[in-house]
Protein backbone atom coordinates (compact mmCIF):
# COMPACT_ATOMS: atom_id res chain seq x y z
CA UNK A 1 0.00 0.00 0.00
CA UNK A 2 2.50 2.33 -0.98
CA UNK A 3 1.30 5.75 -1.45
CA UNK A 4 -1.24 4.70 -4.45
CA UNK A 5 -4.07 7.18 -5.39
CA UNK A 6 -7.10 5.64 -4.70
CA UNK A 7 -9.05 5.80 -7.79
CA UNK A 8 -6.70 3.93 -9.77
CA UNK A 9 -6.91 1.27 -7.35
CA UNK A 10 -10.90 1.27 -7.42
CA UNK A 11 -10.46 1.68 -11.20
CA UNK A 12 -8.67 -1.44 -11.51
CA UNK A 13 -10.68 -3.48 -8.93
CA UNK A 14 -14.00 -2.38 -10.96
CA UNK A 15 -12.26 -2.90 -13.98
CA UNK A 16 -11.61 -6.67 -13.13
CA UNK A 17 -15.16 -6.14 -12.79
CA UNK A 18 -16.36 -5.03 -16.27
CA UNK A 19 -14.16 -7.43 -17.54
CA UNK A 20 -15.68 -10.32 -16.35
CA UNK A 21 -19.23 -8.86 -16.74
CA UNK A 22 -18.14 -8.83 -20.73
CA UNK A 23 -16.77 -12.56 -20.53
CA UNK A 24 -20.39 -13.52 -20.35
CA UNK A 25 -21.28 -12.66 -23.81
CA UNK A 26 -18.25 -13.61 -25.31
CA UNK A 27 -17.29 -17.56 -23.52
CA UNK A 28 -18.08 -20.73 -24.92
CA UNK A 29 -20.99 -22.29 -23.04
CA UNK A 30 -18.17 -24.91 -21.74
CA UNK A 31 -15.77 -21.72 -20.53
CA UNK A 32 -18.99 -19.71 -19.29
CA UNK A 33 -19.73 -22.64 -16.80
CA UNK A 34 -16.07 -23.15 -15.88
CA UNK A 35 -15.96 -19.58 -15.19
CA UNK A 36 -18.69 -19.04 -12.80
CA UNK A 37 -16.92 -22.32 -10.94
CA UNK A 38 -13.84 -20.17 -10.65
CA UNK A 39 -15.84 -16.88 -9.35
CA UNK A 40 -17.80 -18.61 -6.84
CA UNK A 41 -14.73 -20.74 -5.31
CA UNK A 42 -12.62 -17.77 -5.83
CA UNK A 43 -14.72 -15.93 -3.09
CA UNK A 44 -14.02 -19.24 -0.85
CA UNK A 45 -10.13 -18.12 -1.52
CA UNK A 46 -10.90 -14.61 -0.99
CA UNK A 47 -12.11 -15.38 2.63
CA UNK A 48 -9.13 -17.82 3.03
CA UNK A 49 -6.69 -14.66 2.05
CA UNK A 50 -8.19 -12.24 4.82
CA UNK A 51 -6.99 -14.66 8.00
CA UNK A 52 -3.99 -16.26 6.17
CA UNK A 53 -2.74 -13.27 3.53
CA UNK A 54 -3.23 -10.42 5.63
CA UNK A 55 -3.95 -11.94 9.28
CA UNK A 56 -1.37 -14.14 9.43
CA UNK A 57 -3.13 -17.09 9.97
CA UNK A 58 -2.45 -20.53 8.76
CA UNK A 59 -5.64 -22.73 9.13
CA UNK A 60 -6.05 -25.70 7.88
CA UNK A 61 -9.67 -26.37 8.07
CA UNK A 62 -11.11 -23.52 6.00
CA UNK A 63 -13.15 -26.54 4.48
CA UNK A 64 -15.68 -26.49 7.71
CA UNK A 65 -16.54 -23.28 7.11
CA UNK A 66 -16.96 -23.50 3.18
CA UNK A 67 -19.19 -27.00 3.65
CA UNK A 68 -21.22 -24.98 6.52
CA UNK A 69 -22.19 -22.57 4.14
CA UNK A 70 -22.72 -25.22 1.53
CA UNK A 71 -25.23 -27.30 4.10
CA UNK A 72 -26.60 -24.27 5.90
CA UNK A 73 -27.85 -23.40 2.13
CA UNK A 74 -28.70 -26.76 1.16
CA UNK A 75 -30.44 -28.31 3.66
CA UNK A 76 -32.46 -25.65 4.60
CA UNK A 77 -33.71 -25.50 0.66
CA UNK A 78 -33.56 -29.29 0.75
CA UNK A 79 -35.29 -30.32 4.06
CA UNK A 80 -37.11 -27.20 5.17
CA UNK A 81 -37.89 -25.92 1.39
CA UNK A 82 -36.95 -22.79 1.97
CA UNK A 83 -36.20 -19.92 -0.36
CA UNK A 84 -32.76 -19.63 -2.18
CA UNK A 85 -32.35 -15.95 -0.82
CA UNK A 86 -33.03 -17.19 2.71
CA UNK A 87 -31.35 -20.27 2.49
CA UNK A 88 -28.01 -18.07 1.01
CA UNK A 89 -28.14 -16.06 4.06
CA UNK A 90 -28.88 -19.38 6.63
CA UNK A 91 -25.39 -20.79 4.70
CA UNK A 92 -23.62 -17.25 6.03
CA UNK A 93 -25.12 -17.35 9.69
CA UNK A 94 -23.69 -21.17 9.66
CA UNK A 95 -20.27 -20.30 8.90
CA UNK A 96 -20.44 -17.13 11.02
CA UNK A 97 -21.56 -18.88 13.87
CA UNK A 98 -18.79 -22.02 13.75
CA UNK A 99 -16.27 -19.53 12.76
CA UNK A 100 -16.57 -17.77 15.85
CA UNK A 101 -16.99 -20.46 18.38
CA UNK A 102 -13.98 -22.52 16.69
CA UNK A 103 -12.15 -19.03 16.52
CA UNK A 104 -12.77 -18.51 20.23
CA UNK A 105 -11.22 -22.31 21.01
CA UNK A 106 -8.45 -21.81 18.32
CA UNK A 107 -6.70 -18.63 18.75
CA UNK A 108 -5.87 -19.87 22.13
CA UNK A 109 -3.03 -21.26 20.11
CA UNK A 110 -0.96 -20.01 17.32
CA UNK A 111 1.43 -21.18 14.51
CA UNK A 112 1.79 -25.00 13.89
CA UNK A 113 -0.68 -25.31 16.71
CA UNK A 114 -2.86 -23.31 15.03
CA UNK A 115 -3.02 -25.01 11.93
CA UNK A 116 -3.27 -28.33 13.98
CA UNK A 117 -5.97 -27.37 15.77
CA UNK A 118 -8.28 -25.98 12.95
CA UNK A 119 -7.56 -29.04 10.63
CA UNK A 120 -8.76 -31.12 13.48
CA UNK A 121 -12.03 -29.38 13.71
CA UNK A 122 -12.36 -29.68 10.53
CA UNK A 123 -11.82 -33.58 10.76
CA UNK A 124 -14.95 -33.56 13.37
CA UNK A 125 -17.32 -31.22 11.05
CA UNK A 126 -16.45 -33.93 8.11
CA UNK A 127 -17.05 -37.02 10.52
CA UNK A 128 -20.14 -35.20 11.52
CA UNK A 129 -21.42 -34.74 8.09
CA UNK A 130 -21.10 -38.41 7.35
CA UNK A 131 -22.38 -39.46 10.67
CA UNK A 132 -25.79 -37.59 10.34
CA UNK A 133 -25.84 -39.40 6.66
CA UNK A 134 -29.83 -39.38 7.00
CA UNK A 135 -29.89 -35.51 6.39
CA UNK A 136 -26.93 -34.44 5.25
CA UNK A 137 -27.07 -37.52 2.87
CA UNK A 138 -23.49 -38.70 3.71
CA UNK A 139 -20.60 -39.48 1.04
CA UNK A 140 -23.70 -39.60 -1.64
CA UNK A 141 -24.45 -36.04 -1.01
CA UNK A 142 -27.81 -34.38 -1.65
CA UNK A 143 -28.98 -33.18 -5.38
CA UNK A 144 -31.06 -30.00 -5.06
CA UNK A 145 -33.84 -30.09 -7.75
CA UNK A 146 -34.11 -27.06 -10.21
CA UNK A 147 -37.42 -26.27 -9.07
CA UNK A 148 -36.04 -25.60 -5.56
CA UNK A 149 -33.22 -22.89 -7.15
CA UNK A 150 -35.33 -20.15 -9.15
CA UNK A 151 -35.52 -17.27 -7.33
CA UNK A 152 -38.70 -14.16 -8.09
CA UNK A 153 -38.01 -10.95 -7.59
CA UNK A 154 -40.96 -8.95 -7.92
CA UNK A 155 -42.20 -10.33 -10.93
CA UNK A 156 -39.42 -11.87 -12.87
CA UNK A 157 -38.34 -15.10 -11.72
CA UNK A 158 -34.54 -16.45 -12.08
CA UNK A 159 -33.70 -19.85 -12.77
CA UNK A 160 -30.32 -20.57 -11.10
CA UNK A 161 -29.31 -23.32 -13.56
CA UNK A 162 -29.98 -21.10 -16.60
CA UNK A 163 -26.06 -20.55 -17.64
CA UNK A 164 -26.25 -16.47 -17.68
CA UNK A 165 -28.23 -16.54 -14.46
CA UNK A 166 -25.77 -18.70 -12.66
CA UNK A 167 -23.07 -16.97 -13.91
CA UNK A 168 -24.12 -13.44 -13.16
CA UNK A 169 -25.62 -14.63 -9.90
CA UNK A 170 -21.80 -15.95 -9.32
CA UNK A 171 -20.21 -12.58 -10.91
CA UNK A 172 -22.27 -10.52 -7.96
CA UNK A 173 -21.46 -12.07 -5.16
CA UNK A 174 -17.39 -12.13 -6.57
CA UNK A 175 -17.81 -8.36 -7.09
CA UNK A 176 -19.40 -7.62 -3.45
CA UNK A 177 -16.84 -9.55 -1.75
CA UNK A 178 -13.66 -8.15 -3.87
CA UNK A 179 -14.90 -4.54 -3.13
CA UNK A 180 -15.75 -5.91 0.73
CA UNK A 181 -12.07 -6.90 0.82
CA UNK A 182 -10.76 -3.93 -0.65
CA UNK A 183 -12.59 -1.69 1.83
CA UNK A 184 -11.14 -4.02 4.55
CA UNK A 185 -7.48 -4.26 3.25
CA UNK A 186 -7.76 -0.28 2.85
CA UNK A 187 -9.51 0.30 6.46
CA UNK A 188 -7.67 0.88 9.99
CA UNK A 189 -8.66 -2.61 10.88
CA UNK A 190 -7.01 -4.01 7.13
CA UNK A 191 -3.75 -2.29 9.02
CA UNK A 192 -4.14 -3.90 12.28
CA UNK A 193 -4.45 -7.09 10.51
CA UNK A 194 -1.44 -6.81 9.09
CA UNK A 195 0.64 -5.18 11.73
CA UNK A 196 -0.09 -8.60 13.85
CA UNK A 197 0.67 -10.98 11.05
CA UNK A 198 3.82 -8.83 11.41
CA UNK A 199 4.55 -8.80 14.84
CA UNK A 200 1.76 -9.71 17.06
CA UNK A 201 3.73 -8.73 20.52
CA UNK A 202 4.50 -4.74 18.83
CA UNK A 203 1.40 -4.95 17.82
CA UNK A 204 0.12 -5.40 21.40
CA UNK A 205 2.37 -2.88 22.57
CA UNK A 206 0.66 -0.55 21.05
CA UNK A 207 -2.62 -0.62 22.47
CA UNK A 208 -4.45 -3.39 20.36
CA UNK A 209 -5.94 -6.34 21.67
CA UNK A 210 -4.87 -8.62 19.05
CA UNK A 211 -7.01 -11.41 19.82
CA UNK A 212 -10.40 -9.95 19.66
CA UNK A 213 -8.47 -9.00 15.88
CA UNK A 214 -8.10 -11.68 14.85
CA UNK A 215 -11.15 -13.19 16.31
CA UNK A 216 -13.03 -10.75 14.04
CA UNK A 217 -10.49 -11.99 10.96
CA UNK A 218 -12.24 -15.16 11.55
CA UNK A 219 -15.38 -14.94 11.77
CA UNK A 220 -15.01 -12.37 8.72
CA UNK A 221 -12.97 -15.28 6.53
CA UNK A 222 -15.32 -17.89 7.64
CA UNK A 223 -18.39 -15.80 6.84
CA UNK A 224 -17.33 -15.29 3.29
CA UNK A 225 -16.36 -18.75 3.25
CA UNK A 226 -19.50 -19.68 3.83
CA UNK A 227 -21.40 -17.68 1.43
CA UNK A 228 -19.28 -18.81 -1.29
CA UNK A 229 -20.20 -22.61 0.25
CA UNK A 230 -24.20 -21.55 0.07
CA UNK A 231 -23.46 -19.78 -3.64
CA UNK A 232 -22.47 -23.26 -4.66
CA UNK A 233 -24.71 -25.56 -3.61
CA UNK A 234 -27.30 -23.21 -4.42
CA UNK A 235 -25.72 -22.22 -8.07
CA UNK A 236 -24.72 -26.27 -8.54
CA UNK A 237 -27.38 -27.96 -6.89
CA UNK A 238 -25.18 -30.21 -5.14
CA UNK A 239 -24.72 -30.80 -1.88
CA UNK A 240 -21.67 -33.33 -0.72
CA UNK A 241 -19.32 -34.58 1.82
CA UNK A 242 -16.53 -34.32 -0.15
CA UNK A 243 -16.65 -30.50 0.01
CA UNK A 244 -15.69 -30.81 3.64
CA UNK A 245 -12.93 -33.44 3.69
CA UNK A 246 -9.24 -31.79 4.30
CA UNK A 247 -8.79 -31.28 0.23
CA UNK A 248 -11.16 -28.55 0.67
CA UNK A 249 -8.76 -27.16 3.26
CA UNK A 250 -5.63 -26.92 1.52
CA UNK A 251 -6.95 -25.64 -2.13
CA UNK A 252 -7.33 -22.38 -0.71
CA UNK A 253 -4.55 -22.32 0.44
CA UNK A 254 -3.07 -23.31 -3.14
CA UNK A 255 -4.92 -21.00 -4.50
CA UNK A 256 -4.20 -17.89 -2.50
CA UNK A 257 -0.08 -18.68 -2.80
CA UNK A 258 -0.23 -18.95 -6.11
CA UNK A 259 -2.52 -15.69 -6.83
CA UNK A 260 -0.37 -13.94 -3.85
CA UNK A 261 -0.95 -13.81 -0.97
CA UNK A 262 -2.26 -10.84 0.84
CA UNK A 263 -2.81 -9.27 -2.90
CA UNK A 264 -7.03 -8.46 -3.64
CA UNK A 265 -6.92 -9.74 -6.67
CA UNK A 266 -5.00 -12.54 -6.20
CA UNK A 267 -7.35 -15.37 -5.00
CA UNK A 268 -9.18 -14.92 -8.12
CA UNK A 269 -5.69 -15.07 -10.29
CA UNK A 270 -4.74 -18.28 -8.12
CA UNK A 271 -8.78 -20.01 -8.74
CA UNK A 272 -8.07 -19.13 -12.15
CA UNK A 273 -4.81 -20.34 -12.90
CA UNK A 274 -5.22 -23.82 -11.06
CA UNK A 275 -8.56 -24.34 -12.70
CA UNK A 276 -7.09 -23.53 -16.44
CA UNK A 277 -4.12 -25.78 -16.02
CA UNK A 278 -5.83 -28.81 -14.45
CA UNK A 279 -8.52 -28.53 -17.54
CA UNK A 280 -5.81 -27.76 -20.20
CA UNK A 281 -3.47 -30.81 -19.07
CA UNK A 282 -6.16 -33.39 -18.34
CA UNK A 283 -6.74 -32.72 -22.30
CA UNK A 284 -3.38 -34.01 -22.97
CA UNK A 285 -2.56 -36.49 -20.68
CA UNK A 286 -4.03 -38.66 -17.65
CA UNK A 287 -1.08 -37.87 -15.84
CA UNK A 288 -2.33 -33.99 -15.54
CA UNK A 289 -1.84 -33.86 -12.20
CA UNK A 290 1.62 -34.41 -12.43
CA UNK A 291 2.15 -31.13 -14.27
CA UNK A 292 -0.09 -29.44 -11.99
CA UNK A 293 2.27 -30.16 -9.38
CA UNK A 294 5.65 -29.25 -11.96
CA UNK A 295 3.78 -25.93 -12.37
CA UNK A 296 3.23 -25.34 -8.71
CA UNK A 297 6.89 -26.11 -7.87
CA UNK A 298 8.09 -23.93 -10.36
CA UNK A 299 6.18 -21.36 -9.56
CA UNK A 300 7.50 -21.80 -5.55
CA UNK A 301 10.64 -21.65 -6.91
CA UNK A 302 10.50 -18.70 -9.42
CA UNK A 303 7.68 -16.50 -7.88
CA UNK A 304 7.56 -17.43 -4.28
CA UNK A 305 5.06 -14.31 -3.32
CA UNK A 306 2.84 -15.89 -6.26
CA UNK A 307 1.65 -14.61 -9.23
CA UNK A 308 0.52 -10.97 -8.29
CA UNK A 309 2.74 -10.74 -5.36
CA UNK A 310 5.54 -10.73 -7.95
CA UNK A 311 4.01 -8.60 -10.16
CA UNK A 312 3.45 -5.96 -7.04
CA UNK A 313 6.81 -6.54 -5.96
CA UNK A 314 8.60 -5.80 -9.04
CA UNK A 315 6.08 -3.49 -10.78
CA UNK A 316 3.33 -2.35 -9.08
CA UNK A 317 3.91 -1.65 -5.64
CA UNK A 318 0.82 0.23 -5.40
CA UNK A 319 -1.06 -3.38 -6.00
CA UNK A 320 -3.41 -3.55 -2.88
CA UNK B 1 1.33 11.79 44.40
CA UNK B 2 3.53 9.55 42.40
CA UNK B 3 2.65 8.57 38.57
CA UNK B 4 3.60 5.07 39.10
CA UNK B 5 4.65 3.06 41.95
CA UNK B 6 5.44 -0.54 42.63
CA UNK B 7 5.28 -2.62 45.84
CA UNK B 8 7.65 -5.67 46.37
CA UNK B 9 7.34 -6.34 42.57
CA UNK B 10 8.88 -9.75 41.96
CA UNK B 11 9.74 -11.90 38.88
CA UNK B 12 11.31 -15.48 39.27
CA UNK B 13 12.46 -17.09 36.27
CA UNK B 14 12.98 -21.25 37.62
CA UNK B 15 15.26 -20.71 40.50
CA UNK B 16 16.60 -17.09 39.14
CA UNK B 17 15.04 -14.16 41.04
CA UNK B 18 14.97 -11.58 37.88
CA UNK B 19 13.04 -8.65 39.97
CA UNK B 20 13.20 -9.17 43.76
CA UNK B 21 10.66 -7.02 45.46
CA UNK B 22 11.45 -3.75 44.23
CA UNK B 23 9.72 -0.93 45.42
CA UNK B 24 9.80 1.88 43.21
CA UNK B 25 8.57 5.10 42.45
CA UNK B 26 8.48 8.00 39.82
CA UNK B 27 6.66 11.29 39.79
CA UNK B 28 5.39 12.93 36.90
CA UNK B 29 6.83 14.82 35.00
CA UNK B 30 10.95 13.29 35.34
CA UNK B 31 13.35 12.19 33.55
CA UNK B 32 14.35 8.88 35.17
CA UNK B 33 17.17 6.99 34.20
CA UNK B 34 17.57 3.15 34.89
CA UNK B 35 21.04 1.30 34.71
CA UNK B 36 22.50 -1.41 36.25
CA UNK B 37 24.90 -4.00 35.02
CA UNK B 38 23.98 -6.77 31.87
CA UNK B 39 21.26 -9.23 33.96
CA UNK B 40 20.61 -6.62 36.40
CA UNK B 41 17.04 -7.21 36.15
CA UNK B 42 16.14 -3.52 34.06
CA UNK B 43 14.17 -5.19 30.88
CA UNK B 44 12.41 -7.21 33.22
CA UNK B 45 11.26 -4.99 35.37
CA UNK B 46 10.13 -2.24 33.18
CA UNK B 47 8.40 -5.22 31.33
CA UNK B 48 6.54 -5.74 34.19
CA UNK B 49 5.53 -2.07 34.35
CA UNK B 50 4.15 -2.31 30.55
CA UNK B 51 2.77 -5.92 31.37
CA UNK B 52 4.69 -7.89 28.61
CA UNK B 53 5.26 -10.47 31.43
CA UNK B 54 3.66 -11.19 34.31
CA UNK B 55 4.94 -10.42 38.21
CA UNK B 56 5.00 -13.37 40.75
CA UNK B 57 4.21 -11.30 43.39
CA UNK B 58 3.78 -7.19 44.34
CA UNK B 59 1.90 -4.73 42.48
CA UNK B 60 2.19 -2.10 40.45
CA UNK B 61 -0.14 1.44 40.89
CA UNK B 62 -0.49 3.61 38.05
CA UNK B 63 -1.90 6.93 38.27
CA UNK B 64 -3.64 5.83 42.15
CA UNK B 65 -5.10 2.66 40.29
CA UNK B 66 -3.80 -0.81 40.84
CA UNK B 67 -2.74 -2.13 37.49
CA UNK B 68 -0.68 -5.03 38.25
CA UNK B 69 -3.53 -8.00 36.48
CA UNK B 70 -4.21 -5.14 33.66
CA UNK B 71 -3.25 -6.79 30.41
CA UNK B 72 -0.81 -4.63 28.29
CA UNK B 73 -2.89 -3.51 25.66
CA UNK B 74 -5.08 -1.87 28.14
CA UNK B 75 -2.17 -0.13 29.85
CA UNK B 76 -0.88 1.06 26.34
CA UNK B 77 -4.93 2.90 26.00
CA UNK B 78 -4.06 4.23 30.08
CA UNK B 79 -0.90 5.70 28.63
CA UNK B 80 1.91 3.59 29.27
CA UNK B 81 4.19 3.72 26.07
CA UNK B 82 6.82 1.03 25.49
CA UNK B 83 9.63 0.97 23.08
CA UNK B 84 11.73 -2.19 22.42
CA UNK B 85 15.16 -2.56 23.17
CA UNK B 86 15.82 -4.45 20.25
CA UNK B 87 14.31 -2.62 17.39
CA UNK B 88 11.01 -3.85 16.03
CA UNK B 89 8.99 -1.57 13.89
CA UNK B 90 6.84 -2.91 10.87
CA UNK B 91 9.60 -3.74 8.53
CA UNK B 92 7.44 -4.59 6.07
CA UNK B 93 5.16 -1.22 6.48
CA UNK B 94 5.89 2.12 5.53
CA UNK B 95 6.89 4.84 8.43
CA UNK B 96 3.35 6.35 7.45
CA UNK B 97 1.89 3.11 8.43
CA UNK B 98 4.14 2.23 11.40
CA UNK B 99 3.30 5.32 13.36
CA UNK B 100 -0.64 5.48 11.81
CA UNK B 101 -1.23 2.80 13.95
CA UNK B 102 -0.57 4.14 17.06
CA UNK B 103 -2.07 7.37 15.80
CA UNK B 104 -5.34 5.72 14.78
CA UNK B 105 -5.55 3.94 18.58
CA UNK B 106 -5.56 7.14 20.12
CA UNK B 107 -7.83 8.60 17.53
CA UNK B 108 -11.51 7.97 19.72
CA UNK B 109 -13.58 10.49 17.99
CA UNK B 110 -14.08 12.37 14.69
CA UNK B 111 -12.48 9.33 12.65
CA UNK B 112 -11.23 10.89 9.27
CA UNK B 113 -8.67 9.60 7.57
CA UNK B 114 -7.25 13.33 7.15
CA UNK B 115 -6.91 13.43 11.15
CA UNK B 116 -4.65 9.98 10.73
CA UNK B 117 -2.58 11.19 8.07
CA UNK B 118 -2.18 14.80 10.43
CA UNK B 119 -1.51 13.01 14.09
CA UNK B 120 1.03 11.19 11.94
CA UNK B 121 2.94 13.60 9.76
CA UNK B 122 3.45 15.20 13.39
CA UNK B 123 4.91 12.22 14.75
CA UNK B 124 7.28 12.35 11.63
CA UNK B 125 8.25 15.62 12.00
CA UNK B 126 9.14 15.58 15.39
CA UNK B 127 11.29 12.97 15.11
CA UNK B 128 12.61 14.14 11.36
CA UNK B 129 11.11 11.39 9.59
CA UNK B 130 8.50 13.28 7.62
CA UNK B 131 10.31 13.26 4.23
CA UNK B 132 10.33 9.14 5.02
CA UNK B 133 6.66 8.78 5.88
CA UNK B 134 6.82 6.92 2.73
CA UNK B 135 9.44 4.34 2.60
CA UNK B 136 9.63 1.04 4.04
CA UNK B 137 10.71 0.77 7.59
CA UNK B 138 13.08 -2.09 7.18
CA UNK B 139 14.81 -0.06 4.32
CA UNK B 140 15.75 3.35 6.71
CA UNK B 141 19.14 3.02 8.66
CA UNK B 142 19.24 1.90 11.71
CA UNK B 143 19.37 5.16 12.84
CA UNK B 144 16.31 6.12 11.58
CA UNK B 145 14.59 2.94 13.03
CA UNK B 146 15.17 3.96 16.22
CA UNK B 147 13.86 7.37 15.81
CA UNK B 148 10.60 5.79 14.11
CA UNK B 149 10.44 3.66 16.96
CA UNK B 150 10.07 6.96 19.43
CA UNK B 151 7.50 7.96 17.02
CA UNK B 152 5.58 5.41 17.10
CA UNK B 153 5.79 5.88 21.06
CA UNK B 154 4.85 9.18 20.79
CA UNK B 155 2.24 8.50 18.12
CA UNK B 156 0.40 6.79 21.63
CA UNK B 157 0.46 10.23 23.39
CA UNK B 158 1.94 8.68 26.56
CA UNK B 159 1.49 9.63 29.88
CA UNK B 160 4.57 7.11 30.74
CA UNK B 161 7.49 6.52 27.96
CA UNK B 162 9.26 3.74 29.05
CA UNK B 163 12.57 3.40 26.56
CA UNK B 164 14.74 0.67 26.84
CA UNK B 165 18.42 1.45 25.68
CA UNK B 166 17.23 3.56 22.95
CA UNK B 167 20.36 4.81 21.76
CA UNK B 168 22.02 1.68 21.06
CA UNK B 169 23.59 1.59 17.97
CA UNK B 170 23.35 5.41 17.24
CA UNK B 171 26.42 7.46 15.55
CA UNK B 172 27.58 10.30 17.90
CA UNK B 173 25.75 12.89 15.66
CA UNK B 174 22.47 11.20 16.44
CA UNK B 175 22.75 11.13 19.97
CA UNK B 176 22.88 14.88 20.85
CA UNK B 177 19.40 14.74 18.36
CA UNK B 178 18.07 12.16 20.32
CA UNK B 179 18.90 14.00 23.73
CA UNK B 180 16.93 16.99 22.77
CA UNK B 181 14.26 15.19 21.29
CA UNK B 182 14.22 13.26 25.09
CA UNK B 183 14.05 16.58 26.67
CA UNK B 184 11.49 17.76 24.36
CA UNK B 185 9.41 14.56 25.10
CA UNK B 186 9.66 15.06 28.65
CA UNK B 187 7.85 17.91 28.76
CA UNK B 188 4.23 16.35 28.10
CA UNK B 189 5.27 12.62 29.22
CA UNK B 190 7.05 11.04 32.30
CA UNK B 191 10.41 9.24 30.84
CA UNK B 192 11.49 5.74 31.89
CA UNK B 193 14.59 5.42 30.13
CA UNK B 194 16.99 2.03 30.87
CA UNK B 195 20.09 3.47 28.95
CA UNK B 196 24.13 2.51 29.19
CA UNK B 197 25.69 4.94 27.95
CA UNK B 198 26.70 6.61 31.25
CA UNK B 199 26.97 10.56 29.30
CA UNK B 200 23.62 10.41 28.12
CA UNK B 201 22.02 9.52 31.70
CA UNK B 202 24.23 11.98 33.04
CA UNK B 203 22.81 14.64 30.86
CA UNK B 204 19.11 13.58 30.66
CA UNK B 205 18.04 11.84 33.99
CA UNK B 206 16.57 13.94 37.16
CA UNK B 207 17.22 11.11 38.90
CA UNK B 208 18.62 7.60 38.29
CA UNK B 209 17.71 4.10 39.44
CA UNK B 210 20.55 1.34 39.83
CA UNK B 211 19.66 -1.81 39.38
CA UNK B 212 21.54 -4.87 40.61
CA UNK B 213 20.51 -8.71 40.99
CA UNK B 214 17.25 -7.90 40.58
CA UNK B 215 16.85 -5.17 43.29
CA UNK B 216 17.51 -1.65 43.87
CA UNK B 217 20.97 -0.68 44.49
CA UNK B 218 20.82 3.03 44.80
CA UNK B 219 18.76 5.56 43.71
CA UNK B 220 19.25 9.66 43.79
CA UNK B 221 20.44 12.22 41.75
CA UNK B 222 23.28 12.00 38.80
CA UNK B 223 25.83 13.58 41.45
CA UNK B 224 24.82 11.45 44.03
CA UNK B 225 24.68 8.23 41.76
CA UNK B 226 28.56 9.15 40.68
CA UNK B 227 29.50 9.36 44.47
CA UNK B 228 27.81 6.52 45.09
CA UNK B 229 30.59 3.88 45.79
CA UNK B 230 28.46 0.94 46.16
CA UNK B 231 27.45 1.97 42.43
CA UNK B 232 30.65 2.11 41.67
CA UNK B 233 31.58 -1.10 42.87
CA UNK B 234 28.79 -3.13 40.80
CA UNK B 235 28.50 -1.05 37.87
CA UNK B 236 30.65 2.47 37.01
CA UNK B 237 34.00 0.90 37.80
CA UNK B 238 33.63 -1.92 35.53
CA UNK B 239 32.72 -0.20 32.96
CA UNK B 240 34.84 3.25 33.03
CA UNK B 241 37.94 0.79 34.03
Amino acid sequence: MRDASPAKVYALHIGVILALFALNFVLPDYHQGLFARIMALAVFAMGYNLLFGYGGLLSLGHAMFFSAGLYGAGLTVYHLGWGVPEAFLAGIACGALLALVIGLLALRTSGVAFMIVTMMFAQVFYLLILYFAAWTGGDQGLVIQQASRVVSIGGASFDLTDPTVRYMSALALFSVVLLITLAIVRSRFGRVLVAIRENEERTRMLGYDTTANKLIAVVASGATCAASGAAYALLFGYVGSNFASVQYSILPLLWVLLGGAATVLGPLVGTLFMYYVTDITSGFTSAYLLIVGIALILLVLFAPKGILGTIRQRWLGWLP
Amino acid sequence: MPLLTTKGLSRRFGGLRAVDGVDFSLMPGEIRAIIGPNGAGKTTFVSLLSGRIQPSSGMVVFDGADITNMPAYKRVRLGVAYTFQITSVFANLTAFDNVALPVQRTLTDGRTKGQVRTGVMEALERTGLADRAHTLAGQLSYGHQRLLEVAMGLALKPRLLILDEPTQGLADSEIDNFIALVREIARSATVLLIEHNMPVVMQLADRITVFNMGRILAEGTPEQIRADAQVQDAYLGATHG
